[in-house]
């Protein structure tokens, strides 16, 4: 089951070994930031494992989460509006609070 | 105060400055035709490695040689550490059979336009 729903406000966190030797999927650039769950897109086998030749099983949530690129970039400059959309696996989401 | 554990890899350039795109169309060379064609025997057929392994692969390149090498470089690189890591074939099994193929080649000129040191 999935731990978060769509709406629901989550953070991306950092605690993660730095690269090589191990494989990372999310971007640097939004790592420790805050968005909301646009959408769940299902359970995939997990590829910063299968990335070792492991099974990569369980499979994991994947989540499309949506942030607001004025939070993303310091001196964006576009629409207030404008959104950046970003497929990230469960095991890198913490639950964050309203306005975080 | 969260510590950051996290380092930017060198392919995660999301944000920083890339610079020029080439969008230039290109033929693909016979070599490099042949390097996707291993892959993908490598994967589907002979379940030797993921797809996830070669970009494993790929992103643990150093930078210089990561920003030097051309994107079929950097597949034949990931795939051939992935196979020898994988106990597929021996450093000294690839490297008698590279001299063996080289041989081939007295003047030094591959067909297909294969790039020195290439397979």
């Amino acid at each position: 089951m999935p731990r978060f729903a769509v709406g629901d406000r989550v953070r991306v966190h950092k605690q993660f070994p730095p690269t090589p030797p191990s494989h990372i999927r999310t971007p640097y650039y939004i790592r420790g930031l805050s968005g909301t769950v646009e959408r769940i897109c299902g359970a995939f086998k997990n590829p910063e494992e299968l990335a070792f030749g492991r099974p990569g099983t369980p499979e994991v949530p994947l989540y499309r989460v949506r942030f607001r690129q004025k939070d993303v970039w310091p001196d964006y400059d576009g629409n207030e509006a404008d959104k950046i959309e970003i497929e990230i696996f469960e095991f890198w989401l913490d639950a964050a609070g309203d306005g975080a | 105060m969260e510590r950051d554990f996290t380092a930017r890899g060198h392919h995660d350039m999301g944000g920083l400055d890339g610079g020029e795109i080439d969008r230039a169309e290109h033929d693909y060379a016979l070599w490099e035709k042949r390097v996707d064609a291993l892959m993908m025997l490598c994967t589907n057929r002979l379940k030797l490695m993921t797809v996830d392994q070669l970009r494993k692969g790929i992103e643990a390149l150093p930078p210089e040689a990561y920003d030097e090498m051309t994107y079929y470089e950097r597949w034949i690189s990931s795939v051939t550490n992935t196979l020898l890591e994988r106990g597929v074939f021996t450093a000294d099994e690839l490297g008698a059979k590279m001299e063996e193929v080289r041989a081939r080649y007295p003047d030094g000129v591959m067909p297909g336009g294969a790039a020195g040191g290439g397979c």
